[in-house]
């Protein structure tokens, strides 16, 4: 709670959470706020926004409904954004505490494996992943966190070997504790809050890679994406810019949120470590 | 924890031709020593790329067969044979390793090419796309961020803080249609896509011009959201700097504000922005392709696309190993600068 407070007072926190609440709201709400398959063909092709009150931003070539993209778009993009960074920082962690506790032949192993994977552009990996297994949400998701695990785990590693001597490891271990209790229960919650830190990043990196695929038409086809919109309308991009430009003005507002909460949070949290 | 963080710790760095020579052999040291640590990271990458592209349901001759409107089952085994397709797993990714070590990528299906001199066609233009785009938001986002950064917290901070979190932000895809509605298709200044105009028979100077107006967009797209990123490291270096005693020690000894900004904190502000670059490499390559095919630019990334739709097994293999030895070779390069530019880096390292 305190926290929570302290996140408030700032303004980039209290920005970022109003924006992302929003999000989040119509996210959630999108079936009751504009009911129906936002994919369905609701009125005449390419109306321009501001002129009909049904579609009050618009529809594109096939006529469906530009708004109700948007509102059911705001679901895929919070959702694979989250799926996927969730995904890469619990692979990283995972990577990241085994090779900083066990050391040795595991660490070299792991730490080679996490370089490769440093050196191959994340965009090419999810390129040729979704392009190998075939569209679909989940493939999306592991396809992104394929690309993003490796920061993580690189850090929950260096915050492992830090932590590793500490005295508190160390009665840990004379109190007889098994490796993997004091990997779970010690270790791992002095290590979490520099890597969280990490997160808001690995989020909007994520949400910008999945818009980004879509983009390049290797989204789901099923589910509506801010990125597969701004492709559609690029087919008329000469006569009908604003289909390109209303889903794209949604990613900047959902990926300013993100940033601007990542950066709330982590002065409320230095400030709360410095009161301490 | 506590203590005199080590990085960045002393006056201004010591100037370079002080000890060029040691300079060089360390760095000559530190290459050799880095590349041939590459070796393992470079074969985990082959291998786990073919193993992912060996799992793909349909091989380049189904493409091939699809696109050319079907084939019997005894054509699709001769050109499996043909290409060396019908042999095991592991004997295959034993032929593409012992080719790869003679450089040889193999075959392209879709393109009826070899894969390596595909690549070799396409890496110009991405190498000049990227390098200027990474000049450009490098000197502006470097001295924006140094106004940024001269005075925390002020308003100039503060404005420039903003626009660069929005421009970060924004997907360079987009980006480049919105730049292109507004300078291509509305005021009609500059091309919409292509590299250069095609067939237009120019030469020298007139060739140059012409790739340099149609690159003007992509490449600008690209420098506005890196330099968003190399103003904000910029300043976030330079806020962590002002906090430590040299500074207050030359601000104690009178010198100018214009003269400390420079000279004491911008300088040691530098260093973590040279490292940005080599973490960038890989994110920059990645991006080449939305931007290449908005832009319709015939390079690397538009060729990773196109892979990617022709079933290109090997050429995607390629494609990816290449932009592994890429982001390799990146990185020794900014590692090189960097024990140039600081004379502790590789100096403790040869016990190590």
């Amino acid at each position: 709670m305190r926290t929570m407070r302290r996140l408030l007072a700032t303004p980039e926190g209290a920005v970022g959470l109003a924006l992302l609440a929003c999000l989040a709201l119509v996210a959630l709400f999108a079936p009751v706020l504009s009911p129906g398959d936002p994919l369905r063909i609701a009125g005449r092709a390419l109306t321009t926004p501001f002129s009909d009150p049904a579609f009050p931003l618009g529809t594109d070539r096939l006529g469906r409904d530009v708004l109700a993209g948007l509102i059911h778009g705001a679901r895929t993009s919070l959702a694979v954004g989250l799926a996927a960074a969730a995904a890469a920082l619990a692979m990283g962690l995972c990577v990241g505490l085994a090779a900083g506790f066990a050391g040795g032949l595991l660490d070299e192993a792991l730490m080679r494996m996490v370089d490769a994977f440093q050196i191959v552009p994340g965009f090419l990996l999810a390129l040729a992943f979704v392009s190998v297994v075939g569209p679909s949400v989940p493939v999306v998701v592991l396809a992104i966190a394929l690309g993003a695990w490796a920061d993580p785990a690189r850090l929950t590693r260096a915050q492992v070997l830090s932590v590793r001597e500490r005295d508190y490891v160390a009665a840990a271990r004379v109190a007889g504790m098994h490796p993997v209790e004091i990997a779970v229960r010690e270790i791992l919650p002095n290590v979490l809050p520099p890597v969280l830190a990490l997160s808001a990043i690995i989020v909007a990196a994520a949400i910008l890679t999945e818009a980004a695929l879509s983009f390049l038409g290797l989204g789901d086809p099923n589910v509506v994406t801010w990125g597969s919109m701004i492709a559609e309308g690029r087919n008329v991009l000469r006569s009908s810019p604003w289909l390109s430009i209303f889903p794209g003005i949604a990613l900047v507002l959902t990926v300013v949120g993100v940033y601007l909460l990542g950066e709330g949070l982590t002065r409320a949290l230095s400030g709360r470590r410095a009161a301490a | 924890m506590a203590g005199r963080p080590e990085g960045g710790a002393t006056d201004a760095l010591p100037t370079a031709h002080k000890s060029a020579a040691g300079g060089m052999n360390r760095a000559l040291r530190l290459i050799a020593r880095r590349a041939l640590a590459s070796i393992p990271v470079l074969l985990i990458v082959v291998v786990l790329t073919f193993l992912l592209l060996e799992t793909a349901a349909g091989d380049a001759v189904d493409a091939y067969l699809l696109s050319i409107g079907g084939g019997d089952a005894s054509v699709a085994q001769s050109l499996r044979a043909a290409y060396g397709l019908d042999q095991s797993m592991p004997a295959r990714l034993w032929l593409y390793l012992s080719s790869l070590a003679r450089l040889d990528l193999g075959w392209s299906v879709a393109f009826d090419r070899p894969v390596r001199d595909l690549i070799v066609e396409r890496l110009p233009n991405t190498l000049l796309l990227m390098g200027s785009a990474t000049a450009l938001s490098f000197g502006l986002g470097s001295a924006l961020g140094i106004l940024a950064g001269a005075r925390p917290g002020s308003f100039r901070d503060r404005a420039l803080s903003t626009v660069s979190l929005v421009l970060y932000a924004i997907p360079s895809f987009w980006l480049g249609l919105v730049l292109s509605i507004v300078f291509a298709v509305q005021l009609r200044w500059l091309p919409t896509s292509g590299i250069e105009t095609i067939a237009s028979g120019r030469t020298g100077l007139a060739r140059a011009v012409d790739i340099a107006v149609h690159l003007a967009l992509p490449v600008g797209t690209l420098a506005l959201i890196y330099m968003a990123l190399f103003l904000r490291v910029m300043r976030a270096g330079m806020a962590e700097v002002w906090g430590m005693d040299f500074v207050l020690f030359a601000r104690s000894k009178g010198l100018s504000r214009m003269r400390i900004v420079l000279r004491h904190v911008a300088r040691n502000a530098l260093l973590p922005l040279v490292t940005m670059l080599g973490l960038q490499a890989a994110a920059m390559l990645g991006g080449s392709v939305v931007i290449e095919s908005i832009f319709a630019i015939p390079g690397f990334g538009r060729l990773a696309q196109e892979a990617v739709s022709g079933r290109d097994t090997a050429l995607l293999t390629g494609i990816i190993v290449t932009s592994a030895v890429l982001v390799i070779a990146v990185n020794l390069l900014v590692d090189i600068v960097y024990a140039l530019l600081d004379p502790r880096v590789g100096a403790t390292e040869r016990g190590a």
